[in-house]
C-alpha cells in the first residue's frame, strides 16, 4: 500500500503571530514557519505503518509557494520516501486543496491518506473530510489509534464525550489528532539523505481544477488581550466574585 | 552573508534542541552536584547520539561523521552549549587532527573514534607550560625506531577515561632568528602502553560533571608509527585545529546567553517588587538590553568565523575574537541574570548558579582572554611591523 500524507506549511507555534498593519492577514513575510503539528502527527502514523509493514511508499504532499519546499524536506529527512509540492502562490481554501489531494491521490494509487485533523493557522478542519468525500472514500478523523487489518481499519476518536471506536473499510482519508503518537525528530545523516530524495513539483494550473476561492477576507484583527486576573483568599471569596462581579452562576 | 538558517539547519537545530531538553537537561542538577555522571547514563546518552547521528558530527561521511560544515557545526555547539560538557560531552566531537591518520592509524584510531568505540583526549597543556606551550617539558628521544617519552600533562579533558591521548612532546630544537625553538611531534599513545599513567585531576569549580585528566609518561617507548602527520610538525598540525576550537568555545558561549537571557527576561516579567514588574526598572530593564546586544554580537562574530572557515579563509583573528568577546560577554550575562534574580539566581534549585560558574571557564581554555588579545593584537601590529 502507498500511503499520501498531507503536510501543511504554518506559522511557528513557538513564534507571536503580528497582524498585517492593513488588516489584510497575518504578517507572514520574514516570519518563522514549520510543518502543521497535526501534519507531524499524520506523518509519523503513517511511518510507523510502514515500519510495521502495512505500507511500501509514504509520499508527502503540499500546495503552496517557493518555501513550502522545506516543508516537505522535512517530511523526506522524517522518512517519507519521495515529496510531491503543487506548486502556486495563491492561499487556497480546503475545498480547493481537497481537489488537489483528491488528483495526487489518483494518479499515484494510494490506498490511504492521512493528514493533521486541522491546520493551527486557519483552524478550518476541513480539508480530510472534504477530499474523504470527493473521493467517496471512508473517513476517520480525529484519530487517537489506527489499526489497519485487511480492507478494514479499526480506529480510536477523540470526541467531546471521550473516545469513541469505529471501524472504517479501506480505502480511506484519516485526521490525526496530536495524541495518536509522538512525532519522531530528525536524524542528522536523514537530513543529509533528504536532500536526494526525490521532489516532483506540479503547476496548479497544469491540473485544470476549479480552485477559485469562495470566500472573502474582511478584517483580521489582533484578538483582545487577557485582562490581568486576581488571587482570591477563600472559597468563599470565590464564590462570592463569580456571582455579583463575574455574574455566572 | 546570509545568517538565516537553512531549512537543514534549522532541522538539526530543532532535534538537538529536543535532545537536549529530553536527554541531557533533566540530569544537569544532579550531575553538578554529585560531579560525576553514572556510567548508565554516560552509555545511554551515547547510544542515543549514535542513533540519531550527533556523534562525530564534525567528522567528514566518508569515515562515518556526519559532515557538517563549520557554520551548522557553530550551530550545533550553541545548541548543545547550553547544558553541561559532563552531558555532551558524551556526544562526543572527535579531535579533526586525527584525520591527520594515515595507514592502519585510521582504523586503529580515527574509525573507533567516529564510531563509539574509542575515545581520545587531546594532550598538550602542563603544569609549567600553559599558555606558553614551546616551555613544553615533555619529550621524545629517538631510539633505534623508538620514541622513549618522558614528562606530564595536566587539565586534560574527557568526560570519561580515554582509551588514547593525541600527545605533544618536543621531539628535536631547530635554529630561528629569534634563537632555539623546539621541534614538537604528536604521538597517539594508546593507555595501556608501560610507562604511561593516568589520574584524575583535581575538582573544577565550572562543568562540574566534566574531568581532566592527569598524564604522566615514564620511560614510555612507542614505535615511531605512532607519530600522527609528520615528526616535527605537531605545532602545525595542532595550529590548524585549535582555532576552530576557539569558535567552538564562543559558539557554546552564545547558547548559554540564550539561555540566560531567557532565564532573564521572564523573571524580570514575573517578578513583582514596589508593586510593579521588576523589568519596569531601567536598573534591570537595561542590562536584558545589554545582554540582547552581546548575544547578537557575539553570534555574528561566531558565524562570520565559521562563514570564513567554510569558504577556507579564517584568520587566526578571526576566531580569536569571536572567543574573546563571546566568553567575557557570557560572563557578563551570567552576572547579571543573577542581580535580576537577586538572592533566587544564587541558589541552586535554579541553574542560573551553575551556568555563571561555567561561564568562567569560557575565558581560560582554549586559550585565557589574554591570549585571543595577544593573537589579534598581533595580526593588527604585523601590518606595520617590517
Ligand atoms: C576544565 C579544563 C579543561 C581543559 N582541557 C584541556 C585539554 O583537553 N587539553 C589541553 O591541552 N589543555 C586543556 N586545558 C588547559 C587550558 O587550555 C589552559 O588552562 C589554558 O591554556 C591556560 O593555561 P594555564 O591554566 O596554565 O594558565 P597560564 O598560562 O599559567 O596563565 C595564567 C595567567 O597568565 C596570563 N598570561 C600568560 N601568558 C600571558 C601573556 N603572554 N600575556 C598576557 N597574559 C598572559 C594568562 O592569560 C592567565 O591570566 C583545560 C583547562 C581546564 C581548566
Ligand atoms: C545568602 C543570603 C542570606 C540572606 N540573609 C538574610 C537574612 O538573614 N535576613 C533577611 O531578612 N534577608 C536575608 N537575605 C535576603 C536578601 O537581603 C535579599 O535577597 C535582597 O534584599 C534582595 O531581595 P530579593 O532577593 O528578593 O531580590 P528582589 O528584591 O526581588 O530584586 C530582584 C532584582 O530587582 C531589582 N529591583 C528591585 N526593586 C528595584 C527598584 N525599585 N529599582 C531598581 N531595581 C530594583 C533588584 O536590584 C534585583 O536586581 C539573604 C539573602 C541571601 C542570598
Amino acid at each position: 500500500m502507498k500511503i499520501l500524507v498531507c503536510v501543511k506549511r504554518v506559522l511557528d507555534p513557538q513564534v507571536k503571530a503580528r497582524v498585517k498593519a492593513d488588516g489584510s492577514g497575518v504578517d507572514l513575510a520574514n516570519a518563522k514557519m514549520t510543518m502543521n503539528p497535526f501534519c507531524e502527527n499524520a506523518l509519523e502514523e503513517a511511518l510507523r505503518l510502514r515500519e510495521a509493514g502495512a505500507a511500501e511508499e509514504i509520499i508527502v504532499a503540499s500546495v503552496g509557494g517557493g518555501k513550502t519546499e522545506e516543508t516537505l524536506r522535512h517530511g523526506l529527512a522524517m522518512g517519507a520516501d519521495r515529496a510531491i509540492q503543487v506548486v502556486t502562490e495563491e492561499a487556497l481554501e480546503p475545498l480547493a486543496i481537497a481537489k488537489v489531494l483528491k488528483n495526487v491521490a489518483e494518479q499515484e494509487e494510494v490506498g490511504l491518506v492521512l493528514a493533521g485533523k486541522q491546520a493551527i493557522d486557519d483552524d478550518s478542519n476541513q480539508t480530510a473530510q472534504m477530499l474523504s468525500a470527493l473521493l467517496g472514500w471512508s473517513q476517520a478523523t480525529f484519530c487517537s489509534d489506527i489499526k489497519i487489518e485487511g480492507d478494514k481499519a479499526t480506529i480510536i476518536r477523540e470526541v467531546d464525550a471521550g473516545l469513541e471506536t469505529i471501524e472504517v473499510k479501506m480505502p480511506s482519508v484519516m485526521s490525526a489528532d496530536l495524541r495518536l503518537n509522538e512525532p519522531r525528530y530528525v536524524k542528522l545523516p536523514d537530513v543529509m539523505k533528504a536532500k536526494r530524495k526525490p521532489m516532483d513539483k506540479i503547476e496548479l494550473g497544469s491540473l485544470g481544477l476549479d480552485t477559485t476561492n469562495r470566500m472573502t477576507t474582511l478584517q483580521v484583527e489582533e484578538p483582545e488581550g487577557r485582562a490581568a486576573g486576581v488571587i482570591v483568599n477563600s472559597v468563599g471569596e470565590l464564590v462570592e466574585k463569580l456571582r455579583n462581579e463575574a455574574k455566572v452562576i | 552573508m546570509n545568517y538565516n538558517l537553512t531549512a537543514e539547519q534549522d532541522m538539526i537545530v530543532r532535534s538537538l534542541r529536543a535532545f537536549r531538553e529530553q536527554e541531557l537537561e533533566p540530569y544537569e542538577a544532579e550531575v553538578d552536584r554529585s560531579g560525576e555522571v553514572p556510567d548508565e547514563l554516560g552509555r545511554q546518552i551515547k547510544r542515543k547520539a549514535l542513533e540519531m547521528g550527533f556523534y562525530a558530527p564534525n567528522l567528514p561521511e566518508e569515515i562515518g561523521g556526519g559532515g557538517l560544515d563549520y557554520k551548522t557545526l557553530a550551530l550545533f555547539e550553541r545548541e548543545l552549549g547550553k547544558t553541561s560538557y559532563g552531558l555532551h560531552g558524551y556526544i562526543h566531537r572527535p579531535s579533526e587532527i586525527l584525520l591527520a591518520c594515515s595507514g592502519d592509524q585510521i582504523e586503529q584510531y580515527l574509525r573507533p573514534c567516529v564510531s563509539g568505540e574509542k575515545k581520545e583526549v587531546f594532550a598538550l597543556t602542563e603544569p609549567g607550560a600553559g599558555s606558553d606551550i614551546l616551555a613544553m617539558a615533555t619529550n621524545a628521544k629517538r631510539d633505534g625506531d623508538d620514541f622513549i617519552i618522558n614528562g606530564s600533562k595536566h587539565f586534560i579533558s574527557s568526560p570519561v577515561i580515554p582509551d588514547f591521548a593525541i600527545l605533544f612532546a618536543w621531539t628535536g630544537v631547530q635554529q630561528t632568528k629569534r634563537g632555539e625553538r623546539k621541534l614538537v611531534t604528536a604521538f597517539l599513545i594508546d593507555r595501556d602502553t608501560p610507562g604511561f599513567t593516568i589520574e584524575r585531576g583535581p575538582r573544577c569549580a565550572a562543568q562540574r560533571a566534566y574531568h581532566t585528566w592527569q598524564l604522566s609518561f615514564h620511560q614510555c617507548r612507542v614505535h615511531q608509527d605512532q607519530i600522527l602527520g609528520d615528526e616535527g610538525q605537531g605545532f602545525e598540525l595542532a595550529d590548524k585545529w585549535l582555532k576552530m576550537g576557539r569558535v567552538w568555545v564562543a559558539a557554546a558561549a552564545c547558547g548559554k546567553m540564550e539561555r540566560l537571557l531567557e532565564l532573564a527576561t521572564r523573571y524580570a516579567t514575573e517578578r513583582k517588587q514596589f508593586g510593579q514588574a521588576i523589568g519596569k526598572f531601567q536598573g534591570t530593564s537595561f542590562k536584558l538590553a545589554d545582554i540582547a546586544t552581546d548575544l547578537q554580537a557575539a553570534d555574528l562574530l561566531v558565524m562570520h568565523a565559521a562563514d570564513k572557515a567554510d569558504q577556507g579563509i579564517m584568520e587566526p583573528d578571526d576566531a580569536a575574537k569571536a572567543k574573546l568577546f563571546a566568553s567575557e560577554a557570557v560572563g557578563r550575562a551570567a552576572d547579571s541574570t543573577i542581580q535580576i534574580y537577586g538572592g533566587m539566581g544564587l541558589m541552586e534549585e535554579l541553574p542560573i548558579e551553575r551556568l555563571w560558574r561555567d561561564a568562567r571557564l569560557d575565558r581560560i581554555w582554549d586559550g585565557t582572554s589574554e591570549i585571543q588579545r595577544h593573537i589579534i593584537s598581533r595580526s593588527l601590529l604585523r601590518q606595520y611591523e617590517s
